[in-house]
C-alpha cells in the first residue's frame, strides 16, 4: 500500500503543512528494509516531542516507530504517561483513551479491524509505561496474554511513575527510595517478562535500548510474531533522567550500566516453539534453502 | 461506501439489508410472547452488531449470552467474555474506534466498575450502544430492579433513552444505533430498562422478520478518523489531548466538552423522527400530573385509572429521553398541571430534581412516591400519596 493513502491532492499541495509534505516525500511507509537506521535519513513517522531534553523514551520511540513492518496498516495504543505527550506528533493512526486499559484497548481494537479486514493485516502495537501495564493496568495486560490477543505489548520500563513526578511503581528496584515509598520501596521489581512467558506470550523481551540494532530485530519480530501466532511483549529500559537525578546527557550511560551481566537489563530473549517454527517460515535465508533442494 | 447504497443487498449471514425507515414503520411484524432479554436477542439479530463484549451480572447475563449464540450463528461478528466491565467498556472503545458497531450490556455494580468510560467514549466520539438494565447498587448488596444507576451517568455526555415495555426496548435497542451514528450526533448511547420488571417478565411484541437488517455501520460517516489506517495519519490524537498549563488548551478541552453536549441535543431531530416524541402524553391537561420514566409510568397509568373511578382527573406524561432532556416538552406538558408527582425506583429521586430544575413554579412537584432496593411499587402506593397530599392541601385550603 505504501504511500497511497496519504498522498496529497496535487490541488491541495501548497498548502498542506511542509511536514506532511515531508511526510509523503520522505516517508518511509511501504518501504521493506525500513529500520533504525532510517533514523536521520529520511522523514521520521515522529514530528518532536514534548519529552523532557535527553530523555531516553524520546530515542526509544523513534526506534520503535523506525522499526514498525508495516507502519502504514499500523494502529498504535497508548495510555496516560510521559508517552501520551509524544503520540499526538506521531503520523500513525494511535489512541489514548485512559490511563492503564491499553490491552484492552488494543483487544476490542484488533478484534474489530480483524472481523472489517478479513484479507488485510492490520498491526495493532501497545506502547505504555510501567504504570500502565504492571501496576493500574496489569490485570488488562495479563487478560489479554491468557486471551492470546494477537497484538504486541510494548513496555517503556523507566521504573517510576514520570508524568505525576516519580511516585514508586511496581518496576521499581527494591530499596528504592522515591515518594510513596518514602522509606523504600519494600518488595522487589515485578518480574513480567517471566510473567509474560507462562501467560501465553510468544515472545519475550527485555532489554535497553542503547542498542538499535537490537532493539530493531526485536520489534520486528514481536509485530510479526503477534500477527500470526499471538501475543508478545517487549520491556525496554528507558530511564527517567529527570527523576534519578541524571544529566542530559548521561542517560545511554545509564542503561549501558544496566545492562551488563547479571544486571536487572541483561537482554533476554524468549521465543516459543510455535513462534520459533513460524519465524523459521519467514527467515528468506531458510525459505531459499528450500528452494533449492525443492 | 455509504451505507444508503448497501440497502437492497445482503450482509454476511444473508439477512436482506433495508432501508430502516422500511424496517421501522412499514415491515409487517408479528406478534411475539417474550422477555426483555429475548428481546434484546431479537432486536441484535436486525441490527449488523460487528463486535458485541459482554460480562455476566444479573439481570443481564441472559441477554448478553444469547448476543454469544447469535455470534455462533453467525449474525454478529465479534464477541467473547472481558475481564470485567471496566475492561469491557474499553474494550468495546477499542473496537469502536476501530471502526466497528459495538453493542454491550450491563447493571448496577458493573455500571459503577466501568464508569471512567463514559465519558471517554464521548469525547472519543464512539457510537457504541449500552444496554443498561438497571438494578441496584451495593451496599447492601442487591440485584434487584433500581434506577439509581441512570441517575449517575446522567452528565457523562451519553445519550440515555429509558424504555418502559419490552416492546419500546426493541425499537428503542434498533433506532438508538441510528440516532447514535449520525455524524452530527455519533455518541455513545445508554438503552435502560428496568432490571426484572422489564428483562425477565414476557410481553407482546411486534417484531419484523430476521430476515431484515439495518445497514451496517460507516465508520467513514465520522466527526472523527477511524483508527484503522484506511485515512492520511493526522499527527492529532484522535480525542484532543491536551495536557498543557494554556489558554488555548483550556479552550480546546471546554469547547469540545462543548460541542460533545451540542451534539447530545442535536440527536433531538432524529429521536423525536424515530420516536415519535421524545415524551409521550395523556390527558396532560389534568391539574394533576403524574410524570415519569421506565415502568414507574406504567404504574403511574394503573394509579390513574384507580383514580378515575373516585373521580380524580390524573395525566400522565412519559420521558423516553434522560438525554437530552426533553426540557421544552416538559414545561409546555406541565404547563396547565397544580400538582405534579413523581414516581421512582430509586431513593435519591434523580427525576424530580431534573423536573424541578426545568419547570417554572416547581413547588408543585412531589417527589414521590419513591421506592427503592428492589421494593415494588404497587399503582395503591401512588394513589395513596396522591390522596394524602390532595387532602393536605384541601386542609391548608379551608383551614
Ligand atoms: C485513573 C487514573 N489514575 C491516575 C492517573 C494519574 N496518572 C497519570 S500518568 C500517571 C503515571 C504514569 O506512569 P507510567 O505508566 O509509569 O508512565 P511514565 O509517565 O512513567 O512514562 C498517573 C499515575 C490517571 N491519569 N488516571
Ligand atoms: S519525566 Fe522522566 S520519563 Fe518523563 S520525559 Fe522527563 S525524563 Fe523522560
Amino acid at each position: 500500500m505504501g504511500k497511497e493513502k496519504i498522498k496529497i491532492n496535487p490541488e491541495f499541495y501548497d498548502i498542506m503543512p511542509v511536514e506532511y509534505q515531508e511526510l509523503v516525500e520522505e516517508g518511509t511507509y511501504g518501504k521493506e528494509d525500513r529500520g533504525w537506521k532510517d533514523v536521520g535519513e529520511s522523514k521520521e513517522l515522529i514530528e518532536e516531542h514534548s519529552l523532557c531534553a535527553g530523555c531516553p523514551e524520546s530515542i526509544a520511540f523513534r526506534y520503535v516507530l523506525a522499526c514498525l513492518p508495516a507502519p502504514e496498516d499500523t494502529i498504535m495504543v497508548g495510555s496516560t504517561g510521559c508517552t501520551s505527550l509524544v503520540f499526538p506528533h506521531v503520523a500513525v493512526h494511535n489512541i489514548h483513551s485512559l490511563f492503564g486499559n491499553q490491552n484492552a484497548v488494543a483487544s476490542g481494537l484488533k478484534r474489530a479491524l480483524s472481523y472489517r479486514f478479513p484479507d488485510k493485516v492490520k498491526d495493532v502495537v501497545v506502547l505504555a509505561g510501567d504504570g500502565a501495564t504492571v501496576d493500574i493496568g496489569l490485570d488488562m495486560t495479563l487478560q489479554s496474554w491468557f486471551r492470546q490477543e494477537k497484538f504486541t505489548t510494548i513496555c517503556f520500563d523507566n521504573e517510576l511513575y514520570a508524568n505525576t513526578g516519580g511516585q514508586s511503581s511496581g518496576l521499581m528496584q527494591k530499596g528504592f527510595v522515591a515518594k510513596m515509598a518514602p522509606a523504600g520501596k519494600k518488595f522487589d521489581k515485578v518480574n513480567l517478562p517471566e510473567i509474560a512467558k507462562v501467560s501465553g506470550c510468544h515472545y519475550v523481551a527485555k532489554m535497553t535500548v542503547s542498542k538499535p540494532n537490537r532493539v530493531e530485530k526485536a520489534i520486528r519480530q514481536a509485530i510479526l510474531i503477534a500477527r500470526e501466532v499471538g501475543p508478545t511483549y517487549i520491556q525496554l529500559y528507558t530511564p527517567c533522567i529527570l527523576e534519578i537525578g541524571k544529566q542530559m546527557m548521561e542517560g545511554l550511560q545509564e542503561m549501558r550500566d544496566s545492562e551488563g551481566p547479571n544486571k536487572r537489563f541483561e537482554f533476554e530473549e524468549y521465543i516459543s516453539e510455535e513462534a520459533k517454527a513460524y519465524l523459521e517460515t519467514i527467515d528468506p535465508k531458510k525459505k531459499k534453502k528450500k528452494a533449492i533442494t525443492a | 461506501m455509504d451505507s444508503k447504497s448497501l440497502i437492497g443487498t445482503y450482509n454476511k449471514k444473508g439477512q436482506k439489508i433495508v432501508d430502516p425507515d422500511y424496517l421501522f414503520f412499514e415491515a409487517p411484524r408479528e406478534r411475539h410472547f417474550m422477555t426483555g432479554s429475548e428481546v434484546v436477542r431479537e432486536a441484535i439479530k436486525r441490527a449488523n452488531v460487528d463486535v458485541s463484549i459482554a460480562y455476566p451480572i444479573t439481570p443481564q447475563s441472559e441477554a448478553a449470552a444469547m448476543v454469544g449464540d447469535l455470534y455462533v450463528e453467525g449474525y454478529v461478528g465479534e464477541y467473547f467474555r472481558g475481564e470485567n466491565e471496566f475492561a469491557v467498556m474499553s474494550e468495546c472503545a477499542g473496537a469502536s474506534f476501530g471502526g466497528a458497531r459495538v453493542f454491550t450490556t450491563t447493571s448496577g455494580p458493573g455500571t459503577l466498575r466501568a464508569y471512567e468510560n463514559f465519558p471517554m467514549w464521548v469525547g472519543s466520539r464512539l457510537p457504541i450502544m449500552l444496554n443498561m438494565m438497571v438494578r441496584g447498587v451495593n451496599s447492601p448488596l442487591s440485584i434487584q430492579p433500581d434506577t439509581l444507576e441512570i441517575g449517575l451517568i446522567i452528565d457523562t455526555g451519553m445519550l440515555i433513552w429509558h424504555a418502559e415495555s419490552a416492546q419500546e426496548f426493541f425499537d428503542f435497542l434498533l433506532k438508538g444505533f441510528l440516532v447514535a451514528e449520525e455524524p452530527d450526533v455519533h455518541l455513545p448511547i445508554a438503552v435502560c430498562i428496568d432490571g426484572f420488571f422489564v428483562s425477565h417478565t414476557k410481553d407482546d411484541v411486534l417484531i419484523p422478520s430476521a430476515d431484515f437488517v439495518i445497514p451496517p455501520y460507516n465508520p467513514y460517516r465520522n466527526p472523527m478518523p477511524a483508527m484503522d489506517m484506511e485515512s492520511p495519519p493526522v499527527r492529532m490524537m484522535r480525542d484532543p489531548f491536551v495536557m498543557k498549563s494554556n489558554y488555548i488548551s483550556y479552550a480546546t478541552q471546554a469547547s469540545w466538552q462543548q460541542e460533545t453536549r451540542a451534539a447530545c441535543e442535536r440527536s433531538r431531530k432524529h429521536t423525536i423522527r424515530l420516536l415519535g416524541g421524545l415524551i409521550e402524553e395523556d390527558n396532560s391537561d389534568a391539574e394533576i400530573l403524574i410524570v415519569s420514566s421506565g415502568t414507574a409510568v406504567a404504574q403511574g397509568r394503573e394509579a390513574k385509572r384507580l383514580l378515575a373511578e373516585e373521580g380524580i382527573k390524573v395525566g400522565i406524561v412519559k420521558i423516553k429521553t434522560i438525554r437530552p432532556f426533553p426540557y421544552e416538552e416538559v414545561r409546555q406538558a406541565t404547563k396547565n398541571a397544580k400538582i405534579i408527582f413523581v414516581p421512582e425506583f430509586n431513593v435519591a429521586g434523580w427525576m424530580a430534581r431534573e423536573i424541578k430544575s426545568t419547570i417554572p413554579d416547581n413547588h408543585r412537584v412531589i417527589a414521590g412516591p419513591h421506592v427503592a432496593g428492589g421494593m415494588t411499587m404497587p399503582p395503591e402506593v401512588i394513589v395513596t400519596e396522591i390522596k394524602k397530599v390532595l387532602a393536605k392541601k384541601k386542609e391548608t385550603v379551608h383551614g
